[in-house]
């Protein structure tokens, strides 16, 4: 693993260590596939020239220009890991968005674009034998927050790391869970894995919960209890992350045992 | 854009800059000594600059605003800062 600030394996031999820390670059991505992740949402495989590699949880800059020179850049999170220099994402199209609806629904293969990252050592999550610790891990989603989460439970099963792992994760539909296929097959690695789905607008029929927001006692029956410490990860709209992480803390999670990731919106 | 980030979205923004990490990277908040990874505070991000605050106390921790050809970084309300290499 080269990406930026993250430190080499304890294992490793001490010559691998020393190396020049690269920094966090701007690289050329050209889109190698696009595909509907759900009707809302778009996964997009990108070939990164130069791309270093990057841990589970980290996520790269978008920047887009215009002819006139203006620029937007926007953050994403990686959906893969590991040394490849093949990098994926998925993008949720925001109706009044300047450069979501472009990537979901007008980028195609072939396509370049300008990216910087690996980026963020803070919500990453790295196998139990490189960080030394096994406490378990509580992974909780809103929306297109699963995505880094969905990198972090991916390299959990590549590691066949024992450690256990749960996800609660917030969709509006059973047709805008992301990576659903994924999910299935992950849950039946060799890695524990247990994923908890809460509905917020329409359930599947044989559902036993009425869709709606998630509650703090459905939060409270679906997470990994604060007794036995887990390291938790939260990410997903702003509004989402502050209420789940306030009421972990309610829950007695230690506030420094609980990793947020906000993406914006309300 | 309306609502806020937090300090993971610093990681991109000041990587043109710093050649640590700074969302693993702590700091003091002058104002009401809380010791915390940049990652966890709240970043407000507009076309005049981005405002860094303190997720205990709402002071002001740092202002970036980067026009391209050059960049203003204030960190004014940062008494000390730790990084993890
Ligand atoms: C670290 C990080 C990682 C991210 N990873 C992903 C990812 O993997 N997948 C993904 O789809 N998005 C992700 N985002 C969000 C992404 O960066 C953009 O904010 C999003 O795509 C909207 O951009 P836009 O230009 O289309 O909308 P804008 O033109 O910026 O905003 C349009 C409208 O939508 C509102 N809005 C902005 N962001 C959100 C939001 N997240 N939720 C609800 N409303 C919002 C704004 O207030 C505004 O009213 C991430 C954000 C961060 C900070
Ligand atoms: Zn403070």
């Amino acid at each position: 693993m080269s990406a930026d600030g993250i430190a080499a394996p304890p294992g490793a031999s001490p010559l691998a260590a020393i190396r020049a820390v690269p920094r966090a670059g701007w690289h050329v991505a050209t889109v190698a596939a696009t595909h509907r992740e759900t009707p809302n949402a778009s996964r997009i495989e990108l070939d990164v020239d130069g791309w270093p590699g990057n841990a589970a949880g980290q996520h790269l800059d978008v920047r887009l220009t215009a002819p006139d020179a203006y620029t937007a850049t926007r953050s994403y999170s990686i959906a893969s890991s590991g040394d490849s220099t093949r990098v994926v994402l998925a993008v949720d199209k925001l109706p009044d968005g300047e450069v979501s609806p472009f990537l979901v629904d007008d980028l195609r293969a072939g396509d370049q674009l300008e990216v910087h990252g690996p980026l963020g050592a803070f919500f990453v999550w790295r196998p139990a034998v490189e960080s030394g610790d096994d406490r378990p891990v509580q992974l909780i989603a809103g929306g297109s927050g699963v995505v880094p989460l969905y990198a972090m439970a991916h390299a959990h099963a590549d590691a066949s790391d024992p450690t256990p792992f749960r996800l609660l994760y917030s969709v509006r539909t059973p047709r805008d869970v992301y990576f659903a296929d994924e999910w299935r097959a992950l849950a039946a690695a060799s890695a524990p894995l247990q994923v908890d789905l809460v509905y917020t607008r329409q359930a599947p029929d044989d559902w036993p919960a009425p869709p709606g927001r998630i509650t703090r006692e459905a939060l409270e029956a679906a997470v990994i209890p604060a007794a036995e410490r887990p390291r938790v990860y939260v990410c997903g709209s702003t509004g989402f992350v502050e209420r789940v992480a306030d009421w972990l803390v309610g829950l007695g999670h230690a506030p420094g045992d609980i990793r947020t990731e906000r993406y914006g919106g309300t | 854009m309306t609502g806020h980030l937090d300090g993971n979205a610093l990681a991109g923004p000041l990587a043109d800059f710093f050649s640590f990490d700074i969302t693993t990277t702590t700091g003091r908040c002058n104002a009401c000594g809380t010791v915390a990874e940049f990652a966890r505070a709240m970043v407000y991000m507009s076309g005049a600059g981005t405002v860094v605050r303190c997720a205990t106390c709402d002071h002001v921790l740092a202002v970036l605003v980067d026009t391209g050809e050059r960049a203003w970084i204030d960190l004014a309300g940062v008494s000390a800062i730790e990084v993890r290499r």
